[in-house]
């Protein structure tokens, strides 16, 4: 076990942030830190704790570096401070400061916004352990409880970042800020997480994979953003936080197309054409593709919701006081000011959806989802070629925007996913065959068995095609310790 | 923003507000609808009001009083998830004219004085239950509840982020109550007020912002204890209330208004509005049962109700209208044989709330910006309530001798005993206190006169008005004084008469109709606020106000 009172920071925390002669954020870390490793114990089963997980650790940010495997027990794991290497001479991307040097300290007027966006991109990291604090109990393989693991100990280390950046930028409120980074929990009745699609538990694997691909890209257009911001720190930790981020995506959509393959190859070995043929695909221990666009639906608009409201003023004055770019801002090619630029935003005019221009500097929100869409698209396109390839006729979508939305113009709005207005009836009628009911998640839940003989998988679920680090396919990821 | 802005609602036609009543706790939900604004323009997010909502919210306050006297505390409380006000909508205080603006914040003003009153006043104490971000007017409408809850959740907060986000002042009573009524250390609210992100939790109750931060878990069941508690620890007052019905209300097309017992002649070309207010037109009511009985019927509700109306029209519909001229006439023996019942019955529950409606209402004549004069003519009944118009004036005129050619009765100014503290002005002290600021005792000297006759000379030389004059000047100088008054520039007119009504003690009610209420609308016609490079003007866009950084 962490000897708490000796920690030697130095060697525990791989940094490169000169840790160990910065008094102020050394001192505030110490307090902090046996707060976060109670708030890991209480949270991951007991018996996982104690396993010896094969993991990735980033001990500096070199590609040499960023990536060193091991077994480790993941309460010792070294969850470290990196930040991408300071470019020389980088300058505000955007906003009425564009093109003055990046700030290396908090510009006073930018304080209480920027500590803000912290808190809410901290608030997340932490939360998605929270949610996936007990599919360790159900992992269909070996193979993927060691990817949970790895997701969840970079989502520590993301908090770990935010809360660097609060320790070293805010002073004492951004020491109470991390602080009650610590306090909220998802779910929590008494101090919930602050965005509410992170207090919804993630009930079965499933909901995982689509969890990491669609509501972590969302995390992954964030963070984008953050990495344009004209405070160099933010910028910097971000842009490695990517880097982890990529992963997180990885594990949705191989887990989301290797649940699609195996279908496909149980339907394939059964004579079975019709998709739609439920219980008999059911009966053989795989989930139905139509329950899959199913959760896909759902996934997919929860994450919507995140981006918040289409026009934000918040988000107009995080971008034009150069605190949050847009994606991949240096690569647009306008004035990166957008003084008098316009973009167009969905909007409900006498009942009509209608797109219209307004101000692009209040239409940030609705850019970055635009981005989102797209992003999130590709994947779905390479799930179609796994059901293409088998021959079965059937198609993944992304559901219209409006569908389910219960944050911007769509809220309170009955749109089928087609992203047409229907009555409150047809609404009722079509729920069913839209979104996942009881019953199909209760037919998940039975599948969700846990499979933690080495090299085996799950009904329900596909081997990947190559191992993590090049391991072969018995390789045992997790040595789990069952006492 | 030219369209008629109509003060009577009703629970029927509320858009923003409910009530649920059971037993003596009401629980009063803000929920405001996105698209109920008063004006084109904007939309009330994050339950952010307008006028319209507090409108409403007056209406709610008045009839708490009024029909639910068994209510002994209301717990306000947000219907939304995760806000509980926003304050006042931005949008809308951007595209308001600058008189829009000032006279929405005097109602808003008047209404949170209304409610906070509610406790001592009415035995109604409330209490703010905050869950969700409660910001700028947010927290003013938790200021203003005798007691204020938050919800310890790690995110649920009070803020005042007026001046970071928006350069102007939390001004409907913000900064005053914060460190009059909560006394706040200022140096604390020197913090709390130029953070935007506000306070939470236990720190709000150490810095005095809240009284209490209750665990989320435990929340509801708290607020209701709470509620319980307070309610047991108040006394009954009545099972059941009067209804309010609409006032009977004609508007003519040249804007003149009828009710029953008021009129308002307008005459445009001399922007003058001439309020006459009519004597009883019933007998005083048998009993407090009759008084009851009587409903909202009774000659001093009906007159007062009718009065408040006519004050808001004419402040919000007619702002041209630059002086009020106050008239009654009626059997001054009958105004004070009505007003000597409710001062009788003072302790029965409608007697009482008839009363303090009238000291409020009286209240909204001292801070309305208009020149007011007041004619004491033949046949008027200037007694006991109505006498106090004369002292909330600015200069009141009264009629010497007999008038040829006109019989009514001679023109008297009546005393009463409540005078003498029933009608208290914002500054805590009569309206006679106010006016013998230097001689207290002609003050005690004038209850030798309650009840007496007093007519125009004695009248002057007890300094009760300004000036007689006989049949022979009366017209003339009636006209000249008008005519000098409507040619004076409005905006010095309404400076000078704000400062010298309020003689005497500073209270929070003055401080926050004069001081804070001055500087914000101080504030309103500067460029870093309202020009169209200025924060109000330019919050929604992303682009930051431009501010000349000179300090003036």
């Amino acid at each position: 076990m962490l000897d708490l009172i000796n920690v030697s920071y130095d060697t525990l925390i791989p940094n490169n942030v000169g840790l160990s002669t910065d008094k102020r954020v050394l001192k505030a870390l110490e307090k902090w830190h046996p707060g976060y490793i109670n708030w890991w114990n209480d949270l991951i089963p007991d018996n996982f704790q104690k396993s010896l997980v094969y993991l990735r650790t980033a001990v500096s940010v070199d590609p040499k570096g960023w990536a060193k495997f091991d077994y480790v027990k993941m309460p010792e794991y070294r969850w470290g401070i990196l930040l991408a290497p300071q470019v020389e001479g980088r300058t505000i991307p955007c906003g009425e400061h564009a093109g003055q040097p990046a700030w290396q300290e908090v510009p006073g007027e930018y304080r209480n916004m920027l500590k803000r966006l912290i808190v809410i991109q901290g608030d997340t990291e932490p939360a998605s352990v929270e949610q996936q604090r007990f599919l360790g109990r159900t992992a269909p393989s070996l193979y993927d409880m060691r990817n949970l693991f790895q997701v969840n100990v970079e989502e520590g280390r993301h908090l770990w970042a935010m809360v660097y950046l609060l320790h070293k930028y805010f002073g004492a409120d951004g020491r109470e800020e991390a602080d009650d980074l610590l306090r909220r929990q998802s779910g929590s009745e008494e101090a919930p997480r602050m965005l509410g699609a992170f207090n919804e538990e993630t009930p079965d694997w499933l909901s995982f994979f689509m969890f990491t691909y669609f509501t972590d890209r969302d995390g992954k257009m964030q963070l984008e953003s953050l990495a344009q911001s004209g405070f160099d720190p933010l910028s910097r930790t971000c842009r490695f936080m990517l880097t982890e981020e990529a992963h997180h995506m990885f594990v949705g959509e191989t887990g989301v197309g290797r649940t699609i393959e195996r279908t496909c190859q149980i339907m394939a070995e059964n004579g079975i054409d019709d998709p739609y043929d439920i219980e008999k695909i059911r009966s053989f221990g795989v989930i139905d593709l139509p329950t899959i666009q199913k959760k896909l639906n759902l996934h997919y608009t929860l994450s919507l919701d995140l981006f918040g409201q289409e026009v934000s003023t918040n988000a107009a004055n995080a971008f034009n006081s150069g605190i949050k770019g847009r994606y991949m801002e240096s690569r647009i090619d306008d004035d990166h000011k957008l003084t008098n630029a316009t973009y167009p935003v969905w909007d409900m005019v006498d009942g009509q959806l209608v797109r219209h221009e307004v101000p692009a500097l209040t239409a940030i929100n609705m850019r970055l989802r635009d981005d989102y869409s797209r992003d999130a698209a590709g994947g779905v396109g390479r799930w179609n070629k796994i059901i293409e390839k088998a021959g079965i006729a059937f198609e993944m979508k992304l559901p219209h925007e409006a569908f389910n939305r219960k944050i911007g113009v769509f809220a309170n709005h009955n749109f089928n996913p087609e992203g047409q207005l229907v009555s409150g009836a047809e609404f009722d009628k079509g729920i069913n065959d839209w979104l996942p009911n009881k019953a199909d998640g209760d037919f998940i839940q039975s599948l969700m068995n846990p499979v933690y003989e080495p090299g085996k998988y799950a009904s329900w679920i596909s081997p990947p095609k190559v191992g993590i680090d090049n391991k072969p396919g018995d390789f045992e990821y997790v040595k789990l310790h069952m006492a | 923003m030219t369209k008629m802005i109509d003060f009577q609602t009703d629970p029927s036609k509320y858009r923003h507000w409910r009530v649920e009543y059971e037993g003596d706790i009401a629980t009063l939900y803000m929920d405001v609808d996105e698209n109920g604004g008063l004006f084109e323009g904007y939309q009330l997010k994050l339950n952010s009001y307008d006028l319209g909502v507090d409108i409403e919210l007056n209406d709610v306050v008045q009839r708490m009083r009024f029909e639910h006297p068994e209510v002994k505390v209301v717990v306000m409380k947000s219907g939304k998830d995760k806000v509980f006000c926003a304050g006042a909508n931005i949008r809308m205080l951007g595209g308001a004219t600058h008189a829009h603006k000032v006279n929405f914040c005097k109602f808003t003003n008047e209404t949170r004085n209304t409610f906070e009153a509610a406790e001592a006043d009415s035995g109604q104490k409330y209490i703010a239950a905050v869950k969700g971000a409660c910001a700028g007017g947010g927290y003013e409408l938790a200021l203003a509840c005798n007691y204020i809850m938050l919800t310890d959740d790690s995110s649920s907060n009070v803020s005042l982020p007026e001046v970071p986000l928006l350069a102007v002042l939390p001004g409907t009573g913000g900064l005053t109550r914060v460190t009059d009524k909560r006394k706040v250390r200022r140096d604390l609210a020197d913090v709390f007020c130029s953070v935007e992100e506000g306070v939470k939790g236990k720190r709000a109750v150490d810095w005095r912002l809240v009284d209490e931060a209750v665990p989320n878990s435990k929340f509801d069941t708290v607020v209701a204890e709470r509620a319980r508690q307070f309610a047991d620890a108040a006394a009954a007052k009545a099972a059941k209330g009067i209804t309010l019905g609409p006032l009977n209300r004609t508007i003519a097309e040249d804007g003149s208004v009828t009710y029953s017992l008021v009129e308002i002649a307008v005459d445009r070309a001399a922007r003058r509005a001439t309020i006459t207010l009519h004597g009883p037109d019933r007998d005083v009511p048998a009993s407090t049962d009759a008084l009851v009985a009587e409903g909202d019927q009774s000659w001093m509700l009906r007159l007062v109700r009718e009065f408040e109306d006519a004050i808001l029209h004419l402040r919000l519909n007619e702002m041209e209208l630059g002086l009020w001229v106050f008239r009654t006439q009626g059997d001054a023996d009958a105004v004070l044989a009505h007003e000597a019942f409710m001062l009788a019955n003072k302790d029965h529950w409608l007697a009482n709330e008839i009363l303090q409606l009238w000291k409020r209402t009286l209240k909204r004549v001292d801070v309305t910006s208009r020149s007011i004069a007041t004619l004491v003519e033949h046949g008027s009944c200037f007694a006991g309530p109505l006498a106090e118009l004369i002292w909330a004036g600015d200069r009141s005129y009264m009629m010497e001798d007999e008038f040829e050619g006109d019989n009514r009765p001679i023109a008297t100014v009546r005393l009463s005993e409540g005078n003498f503290g029933t009608y208290p002005m914002g500054n805590d002290i009569t309206r006679l206190q106010t006016r013998f600021l230097a001689e207290p005792e002609h003050v005690e000297a004038l209850k030798g006169h309650i009840g007496e006759e007093i007519e125009a000379d004695s009248a002057r030389d007890l300094g009760l008005i300004t000036y007689a004059f006989d049949d022979i000047d009366w017209d003339d100088e009636i006209r000249i004084f008008m005519e000098e008054r409507a040619s004076f520039s409005p905006d010095a007119m309404t400076g000078l008469e704000a400062n010298i009504r309020f003689a005497g003690p500073e209270t929070m009610e003055t401080r926050i109709f004069g001081r804070l209420t001055a500087w914000q609308n101080w504030i309103f016609n500067r460029p870093n606020a309202t020009g169209t490079d200025g924060a109000l003007q330019r919050y929604g866009t992303g682009v930051r106000g431009d501010y000349n950084m000179q300090r003036v």
